[in-house]
């Protein structure tokens, strides 16, 4: 194939790897993709690291109790673990080159995204109304900063998935849109990951204090 | 005369206020209209527009953007250059106000910014680009288009940081930015945005440099080119790659949290609500410290590469090279406390940065002696990069001496903010970055250009910079012992500080005696160019030298297989003795896909342009139209499916026939 001429022609000998995996120039992309979420994970590290020094400093604002329900996090999480299990499901669809098990599949997600999405932003227009937005504390601006991060990502993953549908529906799976649709899925477990400790810290941490 | 619309004297106001309206400024907004002027109307003259488009603008070679990361590094050492005379011009004598207060504040953060983010990461860059795919045997790095929207955003943010000097205003709290100086309540003018929201954008670029530049040396190598057969830069580059990937997060985050205090209310870091400034002083500095080691490792590479093939020896001790700059990569995350003990973390805590500081000394101290011992019984050739390296020798032991001297940390409280500690600062920057980066400059001018620099010009070049280099920076280990206080803009009569400052002065100014003949050298090495038809004039060891100069397009006409640490050297004595066919043979070419040129990466930068602009002046329409121009860039690159242009067998063939590279 003329793209292994460009990377060096190593011959890729492992047909038994998964098809995204066997193009050498879409397999650097992946390990390219590995190592934006290693700077991913510490941008949240450093939030999460904000966070921490500043989740007692809340000035004349409300405590980390009085701002969270614990039920809408709840929600906000099995959601989001729910659409880990469809993007999850698509995958396993695209190794067995089902395409339209694989677009439905990635509808949904989008969907189960969105709803996401508009619960977070439901519960952020909520502590506006409150009068708790992120000029009040230094906790706040801290707490909107993180979660918001994370719910910025989500939203970018939004676009990048209805992108990948109108690609999937012209193009098909080749190994360029297998690739894409892997590591969008990584994209989409790392996010999962994060809203994990999100969920952990942020909002069960906030029962503790 | 009809009356203006009231916007007009609005914008007048805010893009120009009262403080960009000095001489300096209107004297560099007039130099800098008509440089624009004078550009634009030798491109239409001389209908190299298109030119310009298709040959660089919208390139994806990673030798052409190395190029660009150069002219831009060297246009920007001018400026910050210019910025340190202003400096020491101030502080030549006892209360000279060549320059006042305010101005001061802004040129010494001026200075410091560019230095390290628009002068050294660029140099840096620009040797990554040209050398590390030349030195794997690879046809690019891992994502060509990436590494080109990398060039633009710092291109970009480049451009956008100098545009502070003479629209809206300069930053004025120092390079590193500390709150609560950085905050509204305490500096009104846009000074401050213009440096975070720079930095935000040239960051970005320069993580995703990080990332291209480990791909490609993890997964691009040569046949049979293992780990341990690296050539030191490239080794060097890893580790760089590395220490970029950890250090620049936390920067965005500490820079996006000052923004936001800035522009959308936040209260991070006032002291208001809670607002904790130290809290910026440690996310800061833990990119900070890496960030020493990221502009110092590459200059350790460029000088195992010169002094190597200078003394026409293999390097010695290559494991322990290897081992120590590793270690050194991982201790640098284990410091970034020492750059503020006096905040007063409690002794436990100041005792382990403090021994982490001076444990970082020991495999520095390895590469010293290394070094030294690849010269022994060598035969030495005394070129310029090889002058550069034996000045960095004293330079950076002293520096490093000091350096441990800051780390103990009793004395770190006299030493701190003092000369003493900016004596120490600039030894090491200078004497080891600096110097490093020159050295590699001259070494692999040739590969970039085909042509080398004018030695003779190169060694006055040299003796001016480094010579002045010396009166400049030791002086000021004395001013700081003797209590002068850095970031002071002047000082009065009877402080025994006289003497020292003037000399210090006439020596930053034999160094900008030496930037000058650096750059005339440029300029008549190319008029009066000799071309260098071998490829290897410095008879070099590694992979680079074994192709023409400048490199065609797809670097290797056919991939070598590596076999031994310095494989050229090696293959020169097996090609002489008939061992092996002197060049490439006809039937081995194959094909090549080459990655086409695309205006995604500079129509990307652009957007960011515009966006951060708006950011700057809270115009939040202006942000918008960026943030928007941003997303309709990338899905369109989204939609690209066709990246690349086969370059057929034959093509390859003639061109390599015409460098006559063709063997037998």
């Amino acid at each position: 194939m003329s793209s292994q001429a460009f990377t060096g022609g190593h011959k890729a000998s492992h047909q038994e790897l998964p098809p995204e995996f066997q193009d050498q120039e879409e397999s650097i992309k992946i390990t390219g993709f590995w190592m934006f979420i290693v700077t991913d994970v510490l941008i949240f590290a450093s939030l999460f690291a904000t966070y921490a020094v500043f989740v007692n400093r809340i000035a004349s604002g409300p405590t980390p109790a009085q701002v969270f329900q614990l039920n809408t996090a709840l929600i906000e999480t099995l959601i989001l673990l729910t659409s880990s299990f469809t993007i999850g499901i698509a995958i396993w669809a695209m190794r067995q080159n089902r395409q339209r098990m694989v677009t439905w599949w990635l509808v949904l997600t989008v969907l189960l995204g969105m709803a996401f999405v508009s619960i977070e932003l439901t519960e952020f227009a909520g502590d506006v109304a409150a009068g708790w937005g992120w000029h009040t504390s230094a906790f706040l601006s801290a707490f909107f900063l993180l979660v918001a991060a994370h719910g910025t990502h989500v939203t970018m993953g939004i676009i990048w998935a209805v992108a990948l549908l109108f690609q999937l529906r012209r193009r098909g799976l080749t190994t360029v849109t297998r690739r894409k649709l892997y590591t969008f899925s990584l994209y989409w477990h790392f996010l999962d990951i994060m809203w994990v400790f999100i969920f952990t810290v942020v909002y069960l941490g906030g029962r503790l204090i | 005369m009809p009356a203006l619309p009231s916007f007009v004297p609005y914008l007048i106001h805010t893009l120009f206020p009262p403080w960009v309206r000095r001489p300096t400024e209107i004297g560099a907004e007039i130099m800098m209209t008509a440089a624009g002027a004078f550009i634009v109307y030798w491109l239409l003259k001389n209908k190299k527009l298109q030119w310009l488009w298709n040959e660089w603008l919208t390139t994806v070679d990673h030798k052409k953007i190395g190029i660009m990361y150069l002219v831009a590094a060297i246009i920007m050492l001018g400026r910050g250059g210019l910025d340190a005379l202003m400096l020491r011009t101030n502080l030549a004598m006892p209360t000279l106000h060549f320059i006042n207060a305010s101005e001061y504040n802004e040129v010494f953060t001026t200075h410091g910014t560019i230095m390290v983010f628009f002068m050294a990461m660029p140099l840096i860059f620009a040797l990554f680009n040209v050398v590390v795919p030349l030195q794997i045997g690879s046809r690019d790095v891992a994502f060509p288009r990436l590494n080109a929207i990398s060039f633009w955003l710092f291109a970009f943010a480049a451009a956008l940081f100098n545009l502070s000097f003479v629209v809206g205003g300069s930053p004025n709290a120092g390079w590193t930015a500390y709150p609560p100086l950085t905050e509204l309540a305490f500096n009104h003018t846009v000074g401050e945005n213009y440096y975070f929201v720079s930095l935000l954008m040239t960051g970005i670029g320069t993580t995703i440099t990080g990332i291209n530049f480990l791909v490609t040396i993890l997964r691009m190598r040569a046949p049979g080119m293992t780990f341990m057969k690296m050539p030191l830069f490239t080794w060097a580059t890893l580790n760089t790659s590395v220490l970029i990937l950890f250090a620049f997060p936390p920067l965005t985050i500490a820079l996006l949290e000052s923004l936001l205090d800035r522009v959308a209310g936040t209260t991070f870091f006032g002291l208001a609500h809670g607002g904790m400034p130290m809290m910026y002083v440690n996310l800061f500095w833990l990119f900070g410290h890496p960030e020493v080691y990221i502009l110092v490792l590459p200059a350790f590479g460029v000088f195992s590469e010169v002094v190597s093939t200078f003394s026409r020896k293999k390097l010695f001790g290559y494991p322990s090279m290897v081992l120590s700059m590793t270690a050194i990569m991982v201790l640098a995350y284990g410091t970034w406390v020492h750059h503020f003990f006096t905040m007063g973390a409690g002794p436990a805590v100041n005792v382990f940065f403090g021994l982490s500081t001076m444990l970082i000394a020991i495999p520095t101290g390895v590469k010293v002696f290394n070094w030294i011992l690849t010269m022994w019984g060598g035969r030495l050739t005394f070129t310029t990069p090889m002058l550069y390296f034996l000045a960095m020798i004293p330079t950076f032991v002293i520096g490093g001496a000091t350096g441990v001297m800051l780390g103990a940390v009793p004395a770190d409280y006299q030493f701190h903010n003092s000369y003493f500690l900016v004596a120490h600062f600039h030894e090491v920057l200078i004497g080891g970055t600096v110097f490093g980066l020159l050295a590699g400059v001259y070494y692999w001018w040739p590969k970039m250009f085909g042509y080398k620099l004018n030695d003779h010009q190169g060694k006055w070049s040299f003796w001016l910079f480094a010579g002045g280099f010396w009166p400049t920076f030791i002086p000021q280990y004395w001013l700081g012992l003797e209590g002068m206080t850095r970031r002071m803009y002047t000082y009065p009569f009877g402080m025994g500080w006289h003497t020292l400052n003037v000399i210090s002065t006439i020596g930053g100014l034999i160094m900008g005696a030496g930037f000058l003949v650096m750059v005339s050298n440029v300029l008549r090495s190319r008029l009066h160019r000799e071309v260098d038809a071998t490829g290897d004039p410095w008879d070099g060891r590694t992979l680079e030298w074994s192709i023409p100069s400048p490199a065609p397009e797809y670097n290797f006409a056919v991939i070598p297989t590596v076999d031994e640490r310095d494989w050229w050297w090696e293959e020169k004595q097996r090609r002489q003795s008939g061992e092996k066919p002197a060049g490439p043979r006809p039937e081995d070419i194959r094909a090549i896909a080459i990655p086409k040129n695309t205006p995604v990466p500079i129509l990307l930068g652009a957007a960011f342009f515009v966006g951060a602009f708006g950011l700057v002046f809270t115009w939040w329409p202006i942000a918008l139209m960026g943030l928007a121009g941003v997303f309709g860039v990338l899905i369109y690159s989204w939609f690209q499916y066709d990246h690349y242009r086969i370059l057929s067998a034959g093509e390859i063939r003639e061109t390599e026939e015409l460098l006559g590279r063709l063997g037998a």
